[in-house]
């Protein structure tokens, strides 16, 4: 196991420095100069000449990107030149929104998906089994926007029991914060809970087909004893994939959604960099969420070898 | 009273008849074997005994327990007596067992599910279970799992399950049909065994009259759902009544007529192959070590010679023949074949002089495409491949060479039976004239019927179109008839070399002995049938 984890983790840190070579790579070598793409066609020749000295770009490439990256080891992103100042700070603030965020989305997530497909799964073919594949078909088919813009008509402007938008910060209680996080989440969850709920029941129904549920069977099991004791802990590790996919989606893909409630999220900071041209912010952004994306593959590789005594053994 | 009464079950799924008025018992402490070959309904008679059936099954009829009906019984009643009164031993030992779950949990689960005991006496008595099963705890720790156990381990943890609490009665479904021969000895023995200490009784499934005959006290004997006999097992076999039971035991000692061979120039020379597998990197930057699956082989098959190649699994029969096929590299020796080295990167040329025909008939076949095509696939082998009415010549000759007719062409693969995609196969093979072909468990995977008229059509198709050919099996009764030579394999190296009668009559090697001996035989009817009259 811990051979394995060391293994594991060996891989995480060598993909870190290919994904850090590639976005330096597409962001600064890219064919132009980065200062007058920053500053745009009109910008004065001096304008330019300062901002390079600035981003350092008369120093040579290799000491650039050590300079880069050994600046992000100690924590300087560097200083946005939009906003006038530290990266590091901007996306502490906007990690402290998006962070809580996708945690919360994915735990409602998984809350709605197991039991739905679990329950599915052991009603085949009848009508809780046909409802609720009904429903996640439409949770699928439905974009989460949709669904925040509803949340919003009932929950904030007829029922009046959260706010339309907007985030107090976390100064205020734990329960403030996560209270005004709660629609954004549900909205982000309802997709995908659907897919979970069908990979969950797709994957539980593979197993109760095995052989060994019917050994479990003949061994005196009832069909449900069966799916707890032996099927549910097999059917989990094509779930957990899907669970670290979408941590990494919802991290950072949730900008439509930041968009509708008005939350200072990393989604919308990326967005807003990149129309205002801000490279420093987005190169550090993007580096970043790469790093939550390998992250959350290495926990995932983790729960795999958790879970299966197979992988476990294997060097 | 027999323990179990099976009286005028008829089962049907979703309305097709599939079994018709089966009448058996089992007494305490005997075993009766159920046989026939697949679709006869024998397995589906033990699982209406354990009540898991398939859904939209309808049965009628009574099956009792020492009196109790389990036919439509609660599934709550059936659940407090399957693992406690009836124990069911399955054919697939490698997919049996839960992977994610250690042996021991899973032994003890039947205990701690059907009694009161503890948690640790619950482990006492797996442990004690596993021992007798032959698996003792000081040296398969409970805490092991499936996939650190071989085939015939992981059987010995299915039965523990099964007989942990000592059930009145044992189902075993074909517990050995997925073993190799010696393991499969072992097995037999302790079922026999565990009969006899516990007073159980065992029902047991099988397709193989051999196998029966040397466990068995009763037989039954079924066919498309009937029973169409039912005895003895001694009388039976000395006096079958039906002429399903005739032909089936005919079938099962089925002897084909190789015609002579005057073996003439090498066609295959086969010198000092090695071949290696890499292991798993136990460290991460340790030098990788290897696996040796071929080991020093060196045989030479001449033009005309029929070979065998036995083995069990894992000896490294699989790997030889991949490599004299083409498929992978030599890791030190050489393969010649017609003159030339055989490798990965061969010729055409030499990829159309040997063919092969495999062991699955369902799996080894596009089910997209039609026959005509599948059959004519080697053609792009050729440099001038036949076309046109030429071509059409060829299709329809091999079809009829193979037993099958003209028009099959132009079918797709679905429509055909087990034993007629074994034809196919074949004729796949014969059609661009190999000088070498190699049979890799052609014939393991048939009815014993069918497998007959394969063997026949192989010996009638080396007359006709004086075939060469490597027979792969760990069938040995199959070998002998087939084959005029035969070559022993075990741990990648060839131990036994020599004519085939000779070998099986006289074997040299103490593994070819081992071998021989635990391969079940069938009796001798004629003895029988003299002795009983």
């Amino acid at each position: 196991m811990l051979r394995y984890s060391l293994k594991r983790l060996l891989s995480l840190a060598i993909s870190l420095v290919i994904a850090s070579l590639v976005i330096f790579l597409v962001i600064e070598v890219a064919p132009g100069d980065p200062a007058s793409f920053m500053l745009g066609i009109n910008a004065q020749e001096d304008t330019l000449n300062a901002l390079r000295e600035e981003l350092g770009l008369n120093q040579s490439k290799l000491e650039r990107y050590l300079s880069w990256t050994f600046g992000m080891l100690q924590g300087d992103f560097g200083t946005s030149y939009t906003y006038r100042t530290p990266v590091a700070d901007m996306v502490q603030d906007r990690l402290w929104v998006s962070l809580p965020l996708a945690i919360y989305a994915l735990a409602l997530s998984t809350l709605i998906a197991f039991p739905a497909g679990i329950y599915a799964a052991s009603r085949r073919g009848g009508l809780g089994d046909v409802s609720i594949m009904g429903a996640t078909q439409l949770g699928v088919a439905i974009p989460n926007f949709w669904f925040a813009m509803m949340l919003v008509l009932v929950f904030a402007i007829n029922l009046r029991w959260f706010s339309a938008g907007g985030f107090p910060g976390w100064e205020d209680g734990l329960f403030t914060g996560l209270k005004a996080l709660t629609l954004p989440a549900i909205a982000l969850a309802l997709p995908q809970a659907a897919i979970l709920a069908r990979v969950m029941r797709s994957s539980l129904l593979d197993i109760l087909n095995e052989d060994f549920i019917r050994t479990a069977r003949a061994k005196g099991l009832t069909p449900q004893q069966a799916l707890w004791r032996h099927a549910l802990r097999n059917a989990l590790i094509p779930v957990l994939t899907i669970i670290g996919l979408q941590f990494s989606f919802l991290l950072a893909g949730s900008i439509i959604i930041e968009q509708v409630f008005y939350l200072p999220g990393l989604g919308r900071l990326v967005f807003q960099s990149i129309s205002q041209r801000d490279l420093i912010v987005v190169e550090s952004v993007v580096m970043l969420l790469v790093f939550a994306v390998i992250l959350v593959n290495f926990i995932v590789d983790l729960a795999y070898a958790w879970v299966d005594p197979r992988l476990r053994s294997r060097t | 009273m027999s323990l179990l009464t099976i009286k005028d079950l008829s089962l049907s799924i979703h309305g097709a008849p599939i079994l018709k008025d089966v009448s058996l018992g089992v007494a305490q402490g005997a075993i009766v074997a159920i046989t026939g070959e697949s679709g006869s309904g024998k397995s589906l008679t033990a699982f209406s005994v354990m009540q898991l059936l398939p859904r939209g099954t309808q049965t009628t009829g009574s099956i009792k327990l020492d009196g109790k009906e389990l036919l439509n019984a609660p599934d709550g009643d059936m659940c407090a007596l399957r693992g406690n009164d009836i124990g069911m031993v399955f054919q697939e030992p490698m997919t049996a067992l839960n992977p994610l779950m250690s042996i021991g949990d899973q032994v003890m689960e039947t205990i701690l599910l059907h009694t009161d005991s503890s948690h640790e006496q619950a482990r006492q008595r797996a442990e004690e279970t596993l021992a007798r099963v032959g698996l003792p705890p000081e040296k398969y720790s409970l805490a092991r799992f499936p996939h650190q156990l071989s085939g015939g381990q992981r059987q010995r943890v299915v039965i523990a399950m099964a007989i942990a609490l000592r059930p009145r009665l044992l189902i075993a479904d074909e517990p050995t049909t997925a073993l190799d021969v010696t393991t499969q000895a072992q097995i037999l023995d302790l079922l026999k065994d565990l009969v006899q200490d516990f007073g159980m009784g065992l029902l047991m499934i099988t397709h193989d009259l051999a196998v029966v005959s040397a466990m068995a006290e009763r037989i039954v004997v079924m066919r498309y759902g009937e029973v169409v006999e039912t005895g003895a097992t001694k009388a039976l076999f000395a006096n079958m009544q039906h002429d399903y039971t005739k032909a089936l035991f005919a079938a099962s000692a089925h002897q084909v007529a190789l015609p002579e061979n005057t073996p003439k120039d090498a066609l295959l020379i086969v010198k000092d192959a090695i071949r290696d597998y890499p292991k798993p990197r136990t460290e991460l930057f340790a030098p990788r070590t290897y696996t040796r699956a071929v080991n020093a082989v060196s045989f030479t098959l001449r033009k005309g010679e029929r070979i065998g190649l036995v083995g069990e699994s894992g000896c490294g029969k699989s790997t030889l023949t991949r490599a004299i096929l083409g498929l992978e590299p030599l890791q030190g020796g050489s393969i010649t074949a017609l003159n030339q080295k055989v490798a990965p990167d061969m010729p055409a040329a030499l990829r159309s002089g040997l063919q092969v025909v495999f062991q699955d008939p369902y799996g080894s076949f596009n089910p997209r495409h039609k026959v005509a095509r599948i059959i004519t696939e080697p053609f792009h082998l050729l440099p001038n491949p036949p076309r046109g009415q030429e071509r059409e010549n060829r299709i329809s000759q091999l079809l009829t060479a193979v037993g099958l007719h003209p028009t099959d062409a132009n079918k797709y693969i679905h429509a055909f039976s087990g034993g007629q995609r074994q034809r196919i196969a074949i004729a796949r093979a014969l059609i661009i004239n190999p000088e070498l072909i190699i049979f890799d468990e052609a014939v393991s995977a048939l009815d014993v019927s069918i497998r007959a008229q394969i063997l026949d059509l192989i010996a009638e198709l080396t007359r006709t179109h004086d075939l060469s050919y490597l027979f792969i099996s760990h069938d040995l009764s199959v070998v002998r008839t087939i084959t005029d030579r035969v070559l022993v394999m075990k741990d990648g190296e060839i131990v036994e070399d020599g004519e085939t009668e000779q070998v099986f009559t006289n074997p040299r090697h103490p593994y070819t002995a081992s071998l021989i001996k635990a391969a079940p035989t069938l009796p001798d009817v004629k003895a029988l049938a003299d002795v009983s009259s």
